[in-house]
């Protein structure tokens, strides 16, 4: 199958990544607010549901969770979830510059491996066109 | 800013019970995608409304949100005693690479040689993310 994928839906993919790595950090930001949940006090998590920061980010994953579904309609799992790592990256920087945690070299490393992962998949077949037809024993 | 850190055990255990939850979630989602059809397709018949109903009248997908609102659940639990910068991509690679296999094993999906490539690249970013 060649690589056909329209500009609209190009812009589906990049909303799914936006959209999950910004409503991340959100409640990330939030939780910090809210303090540590233990076992002991999970009503706590209910208490979250009035922070802001978790409210917004709540709302960014349900926006995401709508670009997403309509990728999976189009897209196989195994190609929509990889191209959309690039999010890490952005998650990456919200954390450094915005929540101001440390990233270190090894991190680093890590996220640049997983983009390179991200890039072979994008590059190939976006829809497995023939269900159950033979697997590439090497694959 | 560094957030009171739990033990690596507990640590690693609330990340793999989010990522197990959401493969479940990803993989009984997309198998309801598949068999309702392509969505710009469905709104352009039948409209946002129409789109919207084909996709909750689905029992596979509602318990995949299932399995999903789980996981959200436990990736909140998660996120109050877990950096961000660890916690969220080490989840979500850890749930690519079960979906990887799930995918394959009950979408039938073609996980040629560049897929698991992704995988092993991604499985070892997860792996220098931990250090």
């Amino acid at each position: 199958m060649k690589h056909t994928l329209t500009p609209q839906r190009w812009l589906i993919l990049i909303a799914v990544m936006l959209t999950a790595s910004i409503g991340d950090t959100l409640l990330s930001h939030g939780m910090a607010q809210v303090g540590p949940v233990s076992m002991a006090h999970l009503g706590l998590l209910l208490s979250a549901m009035r922070n802001l920061w978790v409210v917004g980010g709540i709302l960014c994953l349900l926006g995401f969770f709508a670009s997403y579904l309509t990728a999976l309609s189009w897209a196989d799992l195994t190609f929509v979830l990889p191209s959309t790592a690039f999010g890490y990256v952005v998650v990456a920087l919200l954390s450094k510059f915005w929540l101001h945690e440390q990233i270190s070299i090894y991190r680093w490393l890590g996220i640049i491996l997983i983009v390179c992962g991200v890039g072979f998949v994008a590059n190939g077949p976006a829809r497995t066109e023939h269900p159950g037809a033979e697997m590439d024993p090497l694959a | 800013m560094m957030i009171a850190h739990v033990g690596n055990v507990e640590t690693w255990a609330t990340i793999i019970t989010v990522a197990a939850t959401a493969v479940a979630g990803d993989v009984l989602t997309a198998g309801a995608m598949r068999s309702i059809g392509d969505l710009d397709d469905i709104r352009a018949q039948s409209g946002l409304v129409g789109a919207i109903k084909a996709v909750v009248s689905s029992p596979m997908f509602l318990l995949g949100v299932l399995c999903m609102a789980g996981s959200f659940f436990s990736l909140l639990f998660t996120l109050s005693n877990v950096d961000l910068s660890l916690a969220a991509p080490a989840s979500a690679s850890l749930t690519f690479m079960g979906n990887a296999f799930a995918a394959k094993l009950f979408l039938k999906e073609n996980v040629d040689r560049r897929r698991w490539l992704a995988a092993i690249f991604v499985c070892a970013g997860v792996a220098l993310l931990a250090k």
